[in-house]
């Protein structure tokens, strides 16, 4: 009861954050908003008792790439505001979205359900195993970097090629290069 | 572009403060993802904020200063290799690649030492990787006004 409770007091909260941000025209107010969105997200996911994932969200989706985000809006220059003019095409398009999302929940099978077919392939095996083999108590850890391992090697080189692929647009001399690159054209 | 640098007071000492206590959760949540929640991605992001708050408050090039952009360079290579490398050490130790088993002499003390190992690569890479982004962000359009 509590946790439907707590559930239900929360993503109201969402609904409430998503529409302010729908109405905000400030970009860095949808920046704000956006950042309270995942910070709300990340309560939800600790009512489901997923904590890692909370705090991956808490930390990464509310705390950096707010602050990213502020940073790129801080280099936006200053534009008019342009009000929405034709809001059916989206009205359509969301309502369509929102009937598809309905059908494809009711197809789902509940929260919880031990018998849900993504709790019967690997994970017993690896709740089972894990803290016997690895005497670690933490069996996402162990999933993470062992039998994942793969995975997030993965997920470090995706990392490391992003900052790469930033450093690179936007420091050192790419910028002038391209400069002087189209002075040479305009010659 | 001129830098604007936090004057206020408060500012100033509260990251003051929060500086070390900042980097300590993070080393707390990087060695005690084992039994907690937490691990590497999560460390490295906390890490990467308190030098971000740094350089936030104390302008862009004191943060400079603190982390030298050649070494976060280096560092954010050293993160994967650190990982790469313990695959590759298993490899050479006759098991597969990143089979932490043959790190050391029991199957369960060599997978400690290799999550810990992993762990401490993606702590390093998200962290510098974070930092560089942050930095060039904030640099992005000062030098060719």
């Amino acid at each position: 009861m509590n946790f439907l409770l707590i559930n239900f007091f929360l993503i109201s909260i969402l609904l409430i954050t998503t529409f302010f941000i729908f109405k905000s025209t400030s970009l860095i107010g949808i920046v704000a908003l956006t950042g309270a969105f995942t910070l709300v997200c990340a309560a939800i996911y600790v009512n489901l008792d997923a904590v890692d994932v909370a705090f991956t969200e808490a930390a990464v989706g509310s705390g950096i790439s707010t602050i990213l985000m502020v940073m790129a809006v801080a280099k936006l220059p200053e534009g008019k505001i342009k009000p929405l003019v034709n809001l059916f095409p989206s009205l359509i398009i969301s309502v369509c979205i929102v009937i598809i999302l309905m059908v494809i929940i009711s197809n789902l099978p509940l929260l919880g359900d031990p018998n849900a077919p993504i709790h019967l392939h690997v994970t017993p095996e690896y709740i089972k195993e894990s803290e016997s083999f690895f005497h670690i108590p933490n069996v996402v850890t162990n999933i993470l970097a062992s039998y994942r391992g793969f995975d997030t090697l993965g997920e470090t080189i995706v990392i490391f090629t992003a900052g790469l692929g930033v450093i690179a647009l936007l420091t050192g001399n790419t910028l002038n290069r391209k400069t002087k690159f189209t002075k040479k054209l305009k010659k | 572009m001129q830098e604007k640098i936090s004057t206020s007071p408060i500012f100033n000492i509260v990251s003051r403060i929060l500086f070390a206590p900042i980097i300590i959760f993070g080393l707390y949540v990087q060695f005690h993802g084992d039994y907690g929640p937490g691990g590497g991605f999560q460390a490295g992001v906390i890490i990467a904020a308190a030098f971000i708050l740094y350089s936030m408050i104390f302008g862009l090039k004191n943060g400079e200063t603190l982390v030298p952009v050649k070494i976060n360079r280096y560092l954010m290579c050293v993160g994967v290799l650190l990982y790469a490398g313990v695959g590759l050490v298993s490899l050479f130790l006759n098991g597969k690649y990143l089979d932490y088993n043959v790190l050391s002499s029991d199957p369960s003390g060599g997978q400690h030492l290799g999550i810990i190992l992993v762990e401490l690569g993606v702590g390093i890479t998200v962290a510098t990787v974070m930092i560089a982004l942050y930095h060039s962000f904030a640099s992005f359009g000062d030098s060719n006004d």
